[in-house]
């Protein structure tokens, strides 16, 4: 269909007019001068970014998102990455059974990962916190780090790496010297993914953090008073930003020399 | 003995696969599976006051759930609401994708990173957007009313179930879009142009040709969307007021306040159960729907 | 000269119940270019993924220069690969790609430049040190890895289908140069082709194989000329299927009552029973002669040509003659186009053209 077709791309502009416009609200007034947020716009003004330096209990839940963020997704991309190469590089049984498996966190409701993680870590003695957040993370992290290594590897030649061995080096070698700087894009793309999912996770960290809070937490307790909602648009903003960047640097980075980049798109069922 | 534990090794695809397999397959294990099976015995205890729980076996809480009709007409609105969340994101989604993969000549990358960018931005901010824009004090009512069009702020905008479904099919169509675009995109383009050679209209064509072909994209958004959000918590908490409640608040108040922990966890079995049922039924429905157009 | 340098002693490799190689046994000798021939999905990839080490038998035993390598992993054996997509490392250029293997050989750095230098002048690729892959044309990829599998000095270099990917000049191209360059340095090559003609023309034994077992091993020449069953026959160039009822034995020679042709005395070189139909008879296309007069050879058939087709170096008649129920092809190099106007002609076979295969 080489002609053009009008109606349908007026309403994929709508379409992205949805998805983007309500999102765009926050930064719009997070340097609005009112406690409201309406038309038109009352004055412009930082204040409101000003005052996150001085939030103490900010700058802890920031502190306490990264560290949850750095290891979950550090731990999820390692082993999604060996689970990846399991799935795109062998044939074998239980394969779909077990694909399943792994994507099974990705797919129920995260309510009930969150209370199956609460039952068995207070019935163990545990205290809430952000250890069981972080393996909720990682439970969670995991499958999407996979979708996005397994797009990475799927195009992978891996006679590549029989070439290798077939060249005198080890497996370890070969690893190191082959697939690591081949799969490095996807690596890192799946890092920067799966930090910024456990950023931005609310669910597990409500029912699990306990009183160490995590930037959602933060926020969802600054939500509920409306004298500080500007406060909460400007923090939101700022995260916005963040995120936007570290989606784009991944986007960008799993694209890197991949010819056919149609397939890593695909979220597979 | 190292040599042939090496070649047996090497010998079976299997073990090598499950070797790499091994850290996801445990991780699933130990933080979902046996979590979820100690939720599940959970439910059959009783909570007996506070700090104390009896241990001993009974069906009771399944019975509580079923005799509270509060919890009942929770579970079939979170499944009436993740229903409509889920045909609108669908029906919203599909000529975007539709357009896409058919009309789009150039970068279409661009357009599907573009698509998906807002999903990656934090779920609790996006549903946050939608509360400035629908609530009491937020952008549509604050603006009519600064306009002098309105005297009270309109309340069905917010605390209802309208918002959940809006803010809901908002959040979710990156799941939409994605499975659908794929399944689009695969479809060979002289299929189409056979359809249309072999003199069916336009409409015929996308009936018989590309709607049959998308089917796999759609069950996959189906479920992908339906399933996780039958279990939303944040939208009805921030967007539903009574209206708009949703069971996971509820799961979510025995767990807290309301400090019934066996109920809650028989809540979230019924929860699963249910979901399972449905993703049951939908796969079955849509197999055969398949084959009948195929 | 050793003539058992590689054995391959009952090797079997079975993939879930696919026989992919079934019970093989064979031996190459040292400094042989070796080929192991058949068409897709019959064995010879598996087999030569054995040698290297890719996969491991499911039973029996590998040799190379008396050295046990069954259970060897690849970095462990006295093998080099070219492999058919030539798996050129993307992420380094043509001179680290080389130097890949010799890291762990520990060698001088003097020696390593040195060695590198010489195969790149070995394979015809000086100043193209610093290119990468993307950057090569099919053939110059193909030399690369080539180069970088010889420059382990191997015992033995194992080609995987290395001239599939080249168009057809090309591919001839690297025949002759390929060959020229093995003679040369000396080292066994184990070729796998599922090309007849490259097989032919480059090896000094070929194994043919179908369905995991080795069908004939012999060279060249004899495969074309004695083939030994019905599959190597009709898998090495063409040839004609005549029906056939075998008789008494002679000596050498079999009495056989060939379809359409007669009862004649044929050469019994594979040991044909006795009062058998379980056998066939073939002929090839260019043993035959067509001719617009009778000719005085053993056979000579009146026949009617229903097609021709111009191959160019040859010409292809497709002809029925009286009492074969199966049209006939015969290509000739040497005919008047002119006389074939009425399409009446005659074939004529002589009887030493003729062979007697066992079905089985």
């Amino acid at each position: 269909m080489n002609e053009k077709n009008n109606s349908l791309l007026i309403y994929t502009l709508i379409y992205f007019a949805f998805l983007y416009v309500p999102v765009l609200f926050l930064p719009l007034f997070s340097f609005n001068d009112a406690d409201y947020m309406s038309f038109p716009l009352a004055g412009f003004t930082t204040e409101h970014y000003e005052e996150m330096w001085s939030k103490r209990n900010l700058h802890k839940a920031l502190w306490a998102s990264i560290k949850v963020g750095v290891v979950a997704s550090v731990v999820s991309t390692v082993i999604a990455l060996f689970a990846a190469k399991a799935f795109a590089r062998y044939k074998f049984r239980g394969q779909k059974v077990s694909y399943g498996a792994i994507m099974m966190p990705f797919l129920i409701p995260e309510i009930i990962l969150a209370v199956a993680l609460l039952i068995i870590w207070i019935n163990l003695g545990f205290k809430l916190g952000l250890v069981p957040v972080t393996i909720g993370h990682i439970l969670f992290c995991t499958p999407f780090a996979m979708l996005i290594l397994i797009a990475r590897i799927e195009g992978f030649d891996f006679s590549l790496e029989e070439a290798s061995r077939d060249l005198g080096e080890s497996a370890w070698g070969t690893f190191y010297r082959v697939s690591f700087p081949l799969y490095l894009p996807g690596i890192v793309a799946a890092l920067l993914l799966s930090f910024i999912i456990s950023f931005d996770e609310f669910i597990l960290a409500f029912f699990l953090t306990g009183s160490d809070a995590t930037l959602p937490m933060y926020m969802w307790g600054q939500m509920r008073f409306v004298q500080k909602l500007p406060h909460v648009l400007a923090l939101g903003a700022v995260i916005l930003v963040f995120t936007t960047f570290i989606v784009l640097l991944a986007f960008w980075l799993r694209n890197l020399g991949q010819g056919k980049a149609k397939k890593d798109i695909g979220i597979n069922l | 003995m190292l040599q042939s534990w090496r070649k047996l090794y090497a010998k079976s695809e299997n073990t090598q696969a499950y070797s790499l397999l091994s850290p996801a397959l445990i991780l699933v294990a130990v933080a979902m599976l046996v979590p979820m099976m100690l939720m599940l015995s959970f439910s059959f205890f009783t909570q007996v006051s506070m700090m104390e729980i009896d241990f001993s076996f009974t069906f009771q809480r399944y019975i509580d759930f079923f005799q509270k009709n509060l919890l009942v007409t929770l579970l079939i609105k979170s499944v009436k609401i993740s229903f409509l969340v889920t045909l609108i994101t669908l029906i919203t989604a599909y000529p975007v994708c539709y357009y896409i993969a058919f009309y789009v000549k150039k970068n279409k990358m661009l357009w599907l990173v573009l698509l998906t960018l807002p999903f990656w931005t934090s779920y609790l901010l996006r549903v946050f957007s939608w509360k400035i824009i629908l609530g009491t004090k937020g952008v549509i009512n604050s603006s009519l009313i600064n306009a002098g069009l309105l005297s009270e702020p309109l309340t069905f905008l917010m605390y209802s179930e309208t918002a959940v479904v809006i803010t809901l099919t908002h959040a979710w169509a990156a799941f939409a879009l994605l499975p659908l675009y794929v399944s689009l995109e695969k479809i060979d383009f002289s299929l189409i142009e056979a359809g249309r050679d072999l003199g069916l209209s336009r409409f015929e064509v996308f009936w018989k040709i590309t709607f049959p072909l998308s089917l796999p994209g759609v069950i996959g958004a189906i479920l992908i969307i339906f399933i996780p959000t039958v279990g939303d918590y944040v939208t009805p908490a921030l967007l539903g007021g009574t209206d708009g409640r949703m069971l996971s608040n509820m799961i979510q108040a025995y767990f807290g306040k309301a400090n019934n922990i066996p109920l809650g966890a028989a809540s979230a079995t019924i929860m699963l159960t249910t979901v399972a049922i449905i993703t049951i039924i939908v796969s079955n429905v849509t197999k055969r729907l398949t084959q009948r157009l195929s | 000269m050793n003539n058992s340098f590689i054995q391959i002693n009952n090797i079997s490799k079975h993939f879930a119940d696919v026989k992919a190689v079934d019970d093989v046994s064979f031996e190459i000798k040292e400094g042989e270019f070796f080929s192991l021939l058949g068409p897709s999905g019959c064995g010879k990839t598996t087999l030569l993924r054995l040698l290297a080490g890719f996969e491991y038998p499911t039973t029996g035993n590998l040799f190379i220069d008396g050295v046990d390598i069954t259970e060897l992993s690849p970095d462990k054996r006295p093998t080099n690969m070219v492999f058919q997509n030539y798996a050129i490392f993307p992420h380094l250029n043509v001179e680290k790609n080389i130097q890949f293997g010799l890291r762990k050989l520990g060698l001088s750095n003097d020696e390593i430049n040195n060695r590198v230098k010489d195969v790149l002048t070995l394979v015809k690729l000086e100043g193209y040190e610093e290119r990468f892959s993307n950057q090569l044309s099919g053939g110059q990829r193909q030399r690369v890895a080539l180069a970088r599998a010889l420059v382990r000095q191997p015992k033995v270099l194992l080609l995987d289908e290395p001239l599939g990917a080249l168009d057809k000049k090309l591919r001839d191209e690297m025949q002759l140069e390929l060959r020229t360059l093995q003679k040369n340095i000396g080292i066994t090559f184990v070729f796998v082709t599922h090309d007849q003609q490259e097989a032919i023309s480059m090896s000094d034994r070929v194994a043919v194989m179908n369905n995991g077992k080795i069908q004939q091993l012999s060279a060249p020449n004899e495969l074309y000329k004695n083939p030994e069953n019905i599959f190597v026959s009709d898998f090495i160039g063409e040839t004609n299927f005549l029906k056939v009822m075998t008789k008494s034995s002679e000596g050498e020679f079999i009495n056989a009552s060939i379809e359409g042709l007669g009862e004649f005395k044929i050469k019994n070189n594979l040991n044909i029973a006795e009062n058998s139909s379980d056998v066939v008879c073939s002929v090839r296309p260019e043993s035959m002669m067509i001719s617009k007069v009778k000719s005085d050879w053993d056979i000579c058939l009146e026949a009617k040509i229903r097609q021709t087709s111009y191959l160019g170096e040859m010409t292809r008649f497709y002809v029925e003659a009286k009492g074969i129920d199966k049209v006939i092809t015969v290509s000739s190099q040497h005919f008047d186009n002119q006389s074939f106007a009425d399409n009446e002609c005659f074939i004529s076979i002589s009887l030493e053209d003729i062979s007697i295969l066992n079905k089985k």
